[in-house]
């Protein structure tokens, strides 16, 4: 079977600096695969690489088999993404932006893929609103809906539940497992919120200084470490090789 | 319809309404050409009452056509480069990259919006010229429009570099469309030929499109005659400049991917 997403070796400088150093790994469609690491351990640095917003040094990407250097256009086409470092154009309606992302992703009907993205995000009376009236939580569903406009393969979610109250971020992981489930995407999920992981991820990539350090299920690495959850193992990898733990 | 037009339309859709959306973005456009031509214009019809009809009329109707081609060079620039900032200051752009569009069609839909934006800003102009100064650009004949694309053509050719620019280099290179153009209007022979600057100036001079157009202009205003060889020379640069600005353009884009610029660029 070809993963959904392989890495081989990518590696990143920023000058002398190394933010991504020699990470191999691939993932299976169908699976949903956590990202872990605390500030500058190269998670944001590896998904601007997945996403072609940074060259690689070095090293090697297959989005479905695909080559982004040389099928750039192509292999984006099946995969999407959602961040808080992005916005869509604030003057636009709703549903405006989430149609132009429908058809910059060659989405055969954008004007149904757009109502049923809002229906199943609970967007729908908000797709006349301006896009920069909405609150943080609202904008952060828009960015989701569109993240999923095109019935993507691969999905790389960057936080995306950081800005919703605990209620609403329930029912956004619901929608994503959900999404999962019919349509068999991987995702992979870069989230500072362990209980989020663990609900989600059936495999976990723990990041460190721009290297994976380790990775298995949370169960997995929860029992190798000794700790009752996910939170103290993300906490005993990022003190352990500074004499903290 | 396929699917790289289908991106292009996109886009020129997302660019299309937020300038119909907004009143203050087309007034703003049309502004600038009105009040420099009505300048041009008072200056042309004060030099009339004064002196009546002589040379320095006839030099002065080529210069208020050279104002009103050269805003073409400017909006043109102006809107290619302001519709990729936009895309910046809305934090829109990483969004944009990481989709299926390709860097070829962000251009062509970005030309497109360029052209569309200089036809809203200078029909204005055009027509107070034609009505209040009694000075009908089309009435130089068929040439205009060749004169005018080649502007256009110019315009884009600047824009890609500028725009590659801010690409790489973040914000602080954001008055790069401005700045660029400024530094050429002295040697574009917009408002006197060639021939006025300095011996060792001239060269530059030959080099940029524009100064063509304009030589062009004036044999057309003051002579009535088709000057073939100056619109060969601007059509001929022109070919050169715009793919030096492709290529600028694409080496700065791929520069800013190795450096990491396009994940802070709204900084």
């Amino acid at each position: 079977m070809t993963a959904a997403l392989d890495t081989r070796n990518l590696t990143k400088h920023f000058g002398a600096s190394v933010a991504v150093d020699d990470v191999s790994f691939s993932i299976e469609p169908g699976v949903t695969t956590g990202l872990l690491g605390g500030n500058g351990a190269g998670k944001t640095t590896t998904i601007a690489m997945l996403l072609g917003l940074i060259a690689p040094t070095a090293g090697e990407i297959r989005i479905l088999g695909l080559d982004p250097a040389h099928s750039g256009s192509e292999a984006r086409a099946k995969m999407n993404f959602q961040s808080p470092y992005v916005d869509m154009p604030k003057r636009l309606s709703v549903r405006r932006n989430l149609t132009i992302y429908a058809k910059l992703y060659g989405v055969k009907r954008p004007i149904e893929a757009v109502e049923s993205a809002a229906e199943e995000l609970q967007l729908t009376a908000l797709l006349t609103r301006k896009t920069g009236s909405l609150s943080a939580g609202q904008a952060t569903r828009v960015g989701i809906a569109k993240a999923l406009i095109n019935n993507p393969s691969v999905l790389l979610l960057d936080e995306p539940t950081a800005s919703l109250d605990p209620d609403t971020a329930d029912w956004v992981r619901g929608v994503l497992e959900a999404y999962q489930a019919r349509s068999g995407a991987a995702i992979l999920l870069a989230s500072h919120n362990m209980g989020e992981v663990e609900r989600l991820a059936g495999r976990v990539l723990m990041m460190k200084a721009g290297r994976i350090v380790d990775d298995g299920a949370p169960k997995t690495l929860i029992a190798k470490y000794g700790r009752d959850n996910l939170e103290e193992v993300f906490l005993q990898i990022a003190r352990r090789e500074e004499g903290v733990a | 319809m396929t699917a790289s037009w289908g991106r292009i339309t996109a886009l020129v859709e997302r660019q299309w309404v937020l300038i119909a959306g907004s009143w203050t973005r087309i007034v703003s456009l049309m502004y600038w050409p009105l009040v420099q031509i009505v300048i041009w214009g008072f200056i042309q019809s004060h030099v009339f009452n004064e002196v009546g009809p002589s040379t320095t009329l006839v030099a002065l109707s080529a210069v208020v056509g050279a104002v009103l081609l050269w805003d073409f060079c400017w909006r043109s620039q102006l809107g290619f480069a302001l519709a990729f900032q936009e895309e910046i200051w809305s934090r829109n752009l990483s969004q944009l990259l990481a989709s299926p569009l390709r860097p070829g069609e962000f251009v062509a839909a970005l030309m497109i919006m360029s052209f569309t934006k200089t036809l809203i800003a200078i029909a204005p102009a055009v027509i107070v010229a034609a009505i209040a100064f009694d000075f009908n650009l089309f009435s130089i004949g068929p040439v205009v429009y060749l004169f005018i694309l080649n502007l256009v053509v110019f315009g884009w050719a600047i824009s890609l570099f500028a725009s590659g620019m801010i690409a790489r280099y973040g914000q602080g290179a954001q008055d790069m469309p401005w700045a660029l153009m400024f530094g050429l209007t002295p040697f574009a022979a917009i408002y006197y030929p060639v021939s006025a600057l300095p011996d060792a100036l001239q060269p530059i001079a030959h080099a940029l499109p524009p100064s063509h157009i304009f030589e062009g202009l004036r044999a057309a205003v003051g002579e009535g005659r088709f000057a073939a060889a100056d619109l060969a020379w601007a059509t001929g640069l022109n070919c050169l400049w715009l793919g030096a600005g492709l290529v600028a353009f694409f080496l700065l884009m791929r520069a800013a991917r190795r450096v990491g610029a396009l994940l802070q660029i709204g900084e």
